[in-house]
């Protein structure tokens, strides 16, 4: 059995450093990631934490940082059971200048077990993510299917996702 | 006559901040794609059977195909044949289907990109590389007014190229159709 992965390339009007600061600022990925502070101080091997309600949900550790490049992340969902038995999967960012007043964001989440709960939980996810993140750049406004408060009803349907691919 | 099976190869979901009417418009109207699709406009007849078309800039039929299904707001189906482009014009024709689905106050879009032969990925690249770019574009229009401005020149991979005159000389649709 291969081992999955997923890969989501976005378009967003903006430039590398304010994307930069999207992805590695709590105050930024709030707005846009269901009411989740990435909290990291983004050198090689640190920790990284997802905070949610004042809960940590998720942590990682930082595996490379390239300001306004690249940056990439080892995950453990801690959440739920379900996906706290996976060993951690890997989420790398790559930004690109497109010669033009865009960046081009390429989201990779590889190195899952085979079989992989996290993996069809955050295959739904980061679209919805992804889109509000782009959403808050060019119009100040994030996705409201990504606010805080339906950060409940996204863990129930990762939850509910994960129990029914059981076996 | 059985209809071709088609096998999804493509997927791309987007969230946009709007109507399911207006990204249903912003699908199916020219004065919209020009914007967002490298500015090639849609010709689509509201009807399942009818022609559908994708014009380039200068006017030509870049793509051609028929409406598989037709339900406004919510799905659009065609079949799709590359007619702009040397040998891609004898490759199978694909399939492709746009969902639209309100969510939460915004609307969920998927494209999905089928086909109905083994196709190599190095052909799939292409459309793995379009429709990012296209579908962020078009949310961008509908969010802000303003489409995606891409500074480099985006053309089919090279490796797709070579794949596509391969394909052709070796018609490996006809062997899996005659298996059947």
């Amino acid at each position: 059995m291969s081992k999955p992965t997923f890969v989501y390339v976005t378009y967003i009007a903006t430039t590398p450093e304010k994307l930069w600061q999207a992805l590695t600022d709590g105050a930024f990925t709030r707005q846009y990631w269901f009411g989740t502070s990435v909290e990291s101080d983004w050198s090689r091997g640190s920790r990284v934490i997802f905070r949610s309600g004042g809960e940590v949900h998720d942590t990682g550790e930082v595996l490379d940082c390239v300001p306004y490049r690249r940056l990439s992340y080892s995950w453990q969902v801690e959440f739920h059971e379900a996906f706290r038995r996976e060993k951690p999967s890997r989420v790398t960012f790559e930004l690109e200048p497109t010669g033009g007043p865009e960046v081009k964001l390429t989201v990779t989440h590889d190195e899952f077990e085979p079989g992989s709960k996290v993996h069809a939980a955050v295959s739904n996810g980061w679209p919805m993510i992804l889109s509000s993140l782009k959403s808050l750049l060019e119009t100040g406004r994030p996705s409201a299917s990504t606010s805080a408060e339906q950060a409940h009803d996204a863990r129930e349907r990762a939850i509910a996702l994960a129990e029914s691919n059981v076996g | 006559m059985s209809e071709p099976k088609f096998v999804p190869n493509t997927v791309y979901v987007t969230y946009i901040a709007s109507t399911p009417e207006k990204v249903w418009e912003a699908l199916t109207g020219a004065e919209f794609t020009r914007q967002y699709f490298f500015g090639h406009s849609i010709e689509v007849e509201a009807k399942v059977g009818g022609r559908f078309i994708l014009r380039a800039p200068d006017g030509s039929v870049h793509m051609s195909g028929r409406v598989i299904e037709y339900d406004p707001p919510r799905r659009l189906a065609t079949t799709w044949r590359v007619e702009g482009m040397e040998s891609f014009r004898e490759l199978p024709e694909s399939l492709v289907t746009y969902e639209i689905e309100p969510m939460g106050g915004s609307v969920k879009l998927t494209m999905t990109e089928a086909h109905q032969w083994d196709i190599p990925d190095a052909i799939l690249a292409g459309g793995r590389q379009g429709w990012p770019f296209i579908l962020s574009s078009l949310k961008s229009v509908l969010e802000t007014g303003k489409p995606i401005e891409i500074g480099v020149k985006m053309g089919p991979p090279p490796e797709m190229m070579a794949a596509v005159k391969e394909a052709v000389a070796r018609k490996p649709w006809v062997k899996s159709a005659e298996k059947r």
